[in-house]
Parts: structure tokens; C-alpha cells; sequence
């Protein structure tokens, strides 16, 4: 029946599953505190911030892995994981990208991702991690001109120490949770953007991860500061080579909108899946959040997440100012034997808050698909709004899909909306398609590209295109 | 020329137990005749129209068809549509987040593709289908929406129709098309078959109610009782049925 060609569309090969040969400098695996004292050092970081990495050091020392999301794996040794690998450059770090190692640009090429002047055409700025640092950031003189700073997190400790040591760590402080406090210990590398009072960054900024070395952690933190009245969009894209090992990814991520700001935070998260019978893929772990501090400043998440063996995070915003938004747009597939955990949490604050969750999962094969969902309404929150939206597409019968959404409403004047559905795809839907001249494959994708829609259309153009390729769907024609 | 000869086809129901639906169906349909089959609830017409088109679920132990000298039944439920067979739902599904336009495009475009016609590009297309919907009485905010999604049951049955306009079929088979209609839709089903017969278009009217027959006026009328096709003869027999009912023809039907 069906299932022949659903195989066909949710089992496309990994096409980013290549192995980059290139000279790293690569610490021995294991932790410690002269890990971390190594990361610093050859960093040349500030004293303050060894200091930080160090507390989180100590307190992840007394942590326990979480075990409360729907998903399985064995412990991890994590000893035997290795904290720092960067690709070897002659100098410090390639300083333009002539510098650097053409093998890697190569690899950048592959991935389709414009480090050149083609970006200028795409008008993205793109800055690029691969396995622990940052190896080159486009445009920034184009940048530097708005006024935006958008450089690697290595970089701005050293340039923008101020910045830094009032921001980091305020909205996803290294107690938050093992992940998080793990990545304070240990972030190796990763992304900055400030963008000042008033600006409108001109063009999208883009950050691409890429793992290639071998048991080696990624640990990237990304801090984004939207002053007042500005606005950014921000992009972020993942791959990693086809290893039969887990490899962890643990990131953190901030964002912090001031009053009127605006950040719209853009995932398509292809890590490796591993393969059919589950063997290798990635871990990622990460804890991704914004805070609306700013009155009427807003953040909107959108991800889709088709990759990694097991995903687990939870894009959320805390909204403080008085009438800030807060947005949560996901699709989640999971294919053979996937497993992923992912929702949101809003948290309103501020008076008149509004909020927003549109969540699509898919599973196929024997993935299986939780939405964790919580929208808390404080007390100080007078007519705080949310509207949840939580749908779930079966495709075989061996996958599943799970829904725990919470609710916690301390003020009377809230309204909160949730609204679920579970559906398989639907025989009567394929036939009536086929029964129209369209063939079964294509019938597959034109019904999933229709259960997704809500949120492809908050994606911005390019990424849009690239998530409906991954889930192998044609664009949706745009006649008259 | 559509033939059917000793059509029998069976489900698997929930028990698992083989149910006889259709008990051997012999039908000849000449190009350009209406043909409308009647018969209680239960007696397998709709059976036979998705099985017609290709539905999975339905087994089929004996019998043939021949769609244009082709053998249909080994074709794929695509194949016969892009022969030129149309099947009007009793139940038109929903596919949210599908546009209906864009649905109607790649359904028009793949039947041309499987033909080895020009595609039709956007423009033309659109001028087409915007002629098109004015015919079944829809408004054209209907072509932005999602397919079926929403829409009254009147609505929905309007839009099969504007999907048969648009698909041109050399067979289309309406399953129940009227039922649930109000007389203005009954009149736009009606007109938009009508429209479409020209001598060598052929149709099959699955229904009920002989009222759809004063507007669609057909060659042949079939009585269908327990998966046989019991009766057979001209337009009058439906204004029998009206007045007498099912009941008269079921001593006829030989188990």
C-alpha cells in the first residue's frame, strides 16, 4: 500500500555524512579542571571568564544527567569524550578568509553553504563552526557599518568583555540544568550579535555548526542582545559526518530583546540521524531561550528538526516586559529510530503578554515524537494570552507520538488555548489525490507539506526552501 | 466503451471475515451515455464506483473491465485517471494546509504529464480555472483555501464538480453526488455534467432520489440490490422507484 512510498520519501540517504580530512589540534578525552583551564588559556580569555567556567565547572560536578524525557539511551562516559578539537591554522586563527584552510571551505561548498561573495547575492552573513571554533565570519565590514556586531563568541569575550559580562549567563544561568552547566564549563566556541538602539540589521546573519572529528563534544554558546527598537533575524543551520559512535551537542543558547526589540531565531537542524537500526547519530542536547525584557519586544523561534539520533530542547521565552510577544514554530520528524523530546516553555511575566505555539510532529518508521510543552502565567500577569497548537502525524504503525503539555495559570484574567490532534496519514487522503492523476509519492509529500504549513511559512525564504527539500516535498506553487 | 463483466469484489471487514459486496456486475456503456444506477443503502453501488477507481481495500475475485480496450484493473488508482476516469466522492476529504488551487494544478498538470501534453503554466491555468468556478457558482476565494477544508457539503460537492470540469474525464463516475444538496447545487451538478456531454463523454450517476434524473436526464437506468444490478431499463424505471420503492425488485435478486 502506502507505506512502500512513504519508505521512499522519509528514508532519503544523509547527504552530509563526509568526513573532513584536515590537521586539528585535539585535547586527549577526559575532563577536568586543567581541561578547562587549557580551553581558557588557549583562548587568552579574560580572568572572569575562566572564573565563570570554573563555577559551572563545580556545579556540574554535582549534577545527574536528567532522566525525566521520553527518550532512551545509554549512559554517557564523559571521560572518554574529547572537550577541544579545532583545525590547525599557522597563526591565532585565520583573521580573513583567505586564511583559511581551503580544505575547509571546501567543506562549507559541499554543504551548500556561501562563505564567498555568493553570499552577498543570498545576503546572508554566515558565520561558520566547525567542530569546536569558529572559522570564519562573512560581511562584517558590511555589518560594522549598521553598527552590528556579529563575530565568533571567542572573539567578543576579548572585544566586547562589558557586553559579555553583563549578558552571559543572565538568561540561561550555568545552574540552569547538566546540559547547560556542562556547556558553561566547556564552550569551546560560537556566535555573538549585538545589534545597537533603533538598527535594523541589514541582512540575515547565519551561523552553520558543523562536527567532523570523532568523539568530540560540540559545546557552542550563542548570545544575541537586540537593543531597543531593533531588529535582527538570525538563522542556524547543522550537519555532521555519518560516525557509527553517538557524538554529544550541547548547546546554549541566549537572546535578550530589549524594549521593542525584536528576534526572530531560525533552526534547520540536520545533525546526522544514525542509521536504520539506530546505530550512531547525534546527541543534542540544548537549552535555547530568550527573554522579552524590554517592553513590547518580541521573540519568535522557528526549528525544524529532522536530524540527530535523540533531540532534547526547548526553545522558550521569558516574557517580562509589559506587552511582549513570545512565538514557538517547530516541526519534528523522526524516521527509523529516532527519538526526540521537544517543546517550549512561555513564561509570562509582564502584563498583557501574548503567546504562541504551533507545534507539527512526524514520525515514521519506529521514531518516536514527544511535544513537552509548559505556559506559565505569574500572578503579575494581567490579560496574558497563549495559543497552543499541537499536532502529530503518524506515517507507520510502529512509530509514536506523545503530548505532555502543562498549564500553570496564577491569574485569573489569562486566557490559555490549547488545541491538540493526532492523525495517521490518511488512506482517504492519498486515494483522493491519486484518484486525481497524482502519484503516490508525490500525494506523501503534498499531504505533509500541507500538515507543516504553518510553519514553513514563518521561515525566512532560503530556509524555507531548505526545509521542504529535507523533508522531501515539493515547493507549494504559487499561482496568481 | 466501458465494459464490465462479472465484477465481483469483496472486503475484509473488522472481524476479519470476507464480506461479498459486489455479486457479479455486468455493465456496457456506450460513449456519450448517461447511466444512472439506483438502489438501497447497502445494496454496493458505492462499492462499485471505488472500485471503479482503484480503492485498495476492495478484493476482487472475478470478473473484468475494459476501460477503452485496456483492462483498467491492473492499472494504479493514477493510471485511471490519467485514462480519463473520474470519480466524484460521496465524502470529498479535507487535506489541510493544502491549497485547493495548487491541489488542482498538479492534479491537471500530472494527468497532461501521464499524457504527454504541455503543461499548463500558471497563467493559463489560472485564467482557466477562474472561468471555470463562475460555472459551479463558488467564489474564487474557494481556490485559495485549503482543499475541503471548511467548506459547507454543498460546497464540497460544488468543488468536485469544478474538479471534473477542469479534468475533462471521458468517464466520470458520481457517487451520490446529490445527496445532502439543496436544489440551487443539485442544478450546478447537473448543468456541470451536462456541460461536459458531447457525445462521447460517458457518465455514471450513482444515487438515491430520482430528483437529480429530472435534470440530468439519463439513457439507462440500473436497479442495484444486494451487488447485483437487478433491473435495467430507460428513464422512466427511476419514476417507478420513486413511486413504488426498492421493495417489488427483491424477489429478483437470485442468491
Amino acid at each position: 500500500m502506502a507505506n512502500h512510498y512513504l519508505k521512499q520519501v522519509v528514508n532519503k540517504s544523509y547527504e552530509y555524512g563526509f568526513i573532513t580530512a584536515i590537521e586539528s589540534d585535539t585535547f586527549a578525552p577526559g575532563l577536568s579542571e586543567d581541561v578547562i583551564r587549557k580551553i581558557s588559556s588557549l583562548k587568552n580569555e579574560p580572568e572572569f571568564m575562566l572564573a565563570w567556567r570554573l563555577k559551572a565547572y563545580h556545579y556540574w560536578l554535582t549534577l545527574t544527567p536528567p532522566r525525566w524525557a521520553q527518550v532512551s539511551f545509554p549512559d554517557i562516559d564523559y571521560q572518554s569524550l574529547i572537550y577541544y578539537s579545532a583545525p590547525k591554522s599557522k597563526k591565532d586563527g585565520p583573521k580573513s578568509l583567505g586564511e583559511v584552510d581551503p580544505k575547509l571551505l571546501e567543506t562549507y561548498e559541499k554543504l551548500g553553504i556561501p562563505l564567498h561573495e555568493r553570499a552577498k547575492l543570498a545576503g546572508i552573513a554566515v558565520d561558520a563552526v566547525f567542530d569546536s571554533v569558529s572559522v570564519a565570519t562573512t560581511f562584517k565590514e558590511k555589518l560594522a557599518e549598521a553598527g552590528v556586531i556579529f563575530c565568533s563568541f571567542s572573539e567578543a569575550v576579548k572585544k566586547y568583555p562589558e557586553l559579555i559580562k553583563k549578558y552571559l549567563g543572565t538568561v540561561v544561568p550555568y545552574r540552569d540544568n547538566f546540559y547547560a552547566a556542562l556547556n558553561s564549563a566547556v564552550f569551546s566556541d560560537g556566535s555573538f550579535v549585538y545589534v545597537p538602539k533603533g538598527v535594523r540589521c541589514p541582512m540575515e546573519l547565519s551561523t552553520y555548526f558543523r562536527i567532523n572529528a570523532a568523539n568530540t563534544g560540540q559545546f557552542e554558546r550563542t548570545l544575541i542582545i537586540a537593543d531597543e527598537e531593533s531588529y535582527v533575524s538570525y538563522l542556524e543551520g547543522c550537519t555532521a559526518p555519518m560516525r557509527d559512535e553517538n557524538q554529544l551537542h550541547a548547546a546554549v543558547v541566549e537572546l535578550i530583546a530589549l524594549d521593542k526589540a525584536q528576534i526572530k531565531y531560525s533552526t534547520v537542524q540536520n545533525w546526522y540521524p544514525g542509521d536504520e537500526e539506530g546505530r550512531g547519530g547525534i546527541y543534542n542536547f540544548v537549552t535555547k531561550r530568550g527573554a522579552c525584557r524590554g517592553k513590547k519586544s518580541k521573540i519568535s523561534w522557528t526549528q525544524i528538526e529532522t536530524g540527530s539520533a535523540i533531540t532534547w530542547k526547548y526553545p522558550s521565552v521569558i516574557l517580562q516586559g509589559d506587552d511582549s510577544v513570545g512565538e514557538f514554530y517547530s516541526v519534528a520528524l523522526t524516521n527509523h529510530k529516532q527519538q526526540a523530546d521537544t517543546g517550549t516553555k512561555m513564561i509570562h511575566i509582564g502584563k498583557n503578554t501574548r503567546s504562541t505555539i504551533i507545534s507539527k510532529g512526524i514520525s515514521a518508521g519506529f521514531g518516536q515524537n514527544t511535544y513537552r510543552g509548559l505556559v506559565r502565567i505569574l500572578p503579575t500577569a494581567t490579560n496574558a494570552r497563549n495559543y497552543t497548537q499541537c499536532d502529530s502525524l503518524l506515517l507507520s504503525p510502529t512509530c509514536g507520538a506523545h503530548t505532555f503539555p502543562a498549564i500553570d495559570v496564577k491569574n485569573a484574567t489569562a486566557q490559555v488555548e490549547h488545541e491538540a490532534s493526532t492523525s495517521k496519514i490518511g488512506e482517504d487522503q492519498l486515494f483522493y489525490c491519486r484518484q486525481r492523476g497524482i502519484s503516490e509519492e508525490d500525494a506523501v509529500s503534498m499531504i505533509v507539506n500541507g500538515f507543516c504549513k504553518q510553519v514553513f511559512k514563518e521561515l525566512p525564504m532560503e530556509f524555507a526552501v531548505e526545509a521542504q527539500k529535507l523533508l522531501e516535498v515539493s515547493l507549494e506553487g504559487s499561482v496568481g | 466503451m466501458f465494459i464490465i463483466k462479472n465484477l465481483q469484489a469483496s472486503i475484509i471487514d473488522e472481524k476479519q471475515t470476507m464480506q461479498s459486496i459486489l455479486r457479479g456486475i455486468n455493465l456496457t456503456i456506450n460513449p456519450g451515455e448517461v447511466h444512472a444506477i439506483m438502489g438501497p443503502n447497502g445494496s454496493g453501488k458505492s462499492t462499485l464506483a471505488n472500485t471503479l477507481a482503484g480503492r485498495e481495500e476492495y478484493q476482487i475475485s472475478q470478473g473484468e473491465v475494459q476501460f477503452n480496450g485496456k483492462n483498467l484493473l491492473t492499472m494504479l488508482p493514477e493510471e485511471r485517471a490519467s485514462e480519463g476516469l473520474f470519480l466524484a466522492f460521496q465524502y470529498p476529504v479535507e487535506i489541510p494546509g493544502v491549497n485547493n488551487m495548487y491541489f488542482l494544478k498538479a492534479a491537471v498538470n500530472s494527468i497532461r504529464k501521464q499524457r504527454q501534453l504541455p503543461l499548463l503554466d500558471a497563467m493559463d491555468f489560472l485564467a482557466l480555472i477562474k472561468h471555470k468556478i463562475k460555472d459551479v457558482g463558488l467564489d474564487e476565494s474557494f481556490l485559495y483555501r485549503a482543499v475541503n477544508e471548511g467548506f459547507s457539503g454543498g460546497e464540497k460537492k460544488r468543488n468536485e464538480v469544478l474538479q471534473m470540469l477542469m479534468l475533462e474525464p471521458s468517464l466520470a463516475i458520481l457517487d451520490e453526488t446529490d445527496s445532502g444538496l439543496d436544489i440551487d447545487s443539485l442544478q450546478v451538478v447537473a448543468q456541470g455534467v451536462n456541460s461536459l456531454r458531447d457525445g462521447k463523454r460517458s457518465f455514471i450517476v450513482v444515487t438515491h432520489y430520482q430528483r437529480l434524473l429530472n435534470y440530468l436526464v439519463p439513457d439507462v437506468v440500473h436497479v442495484m440490490l444486494q451487488g447485483k444490478i437487478v433491473k435495467t431499463g430507460g428513464k422512466e424505471l427511476a419514476l417507478e422507484l420513486e413511486e413504488k420503492g426498492y421493495g417489488w425488485l427483491e424477489n429478483q435478486v437470485i442468491v
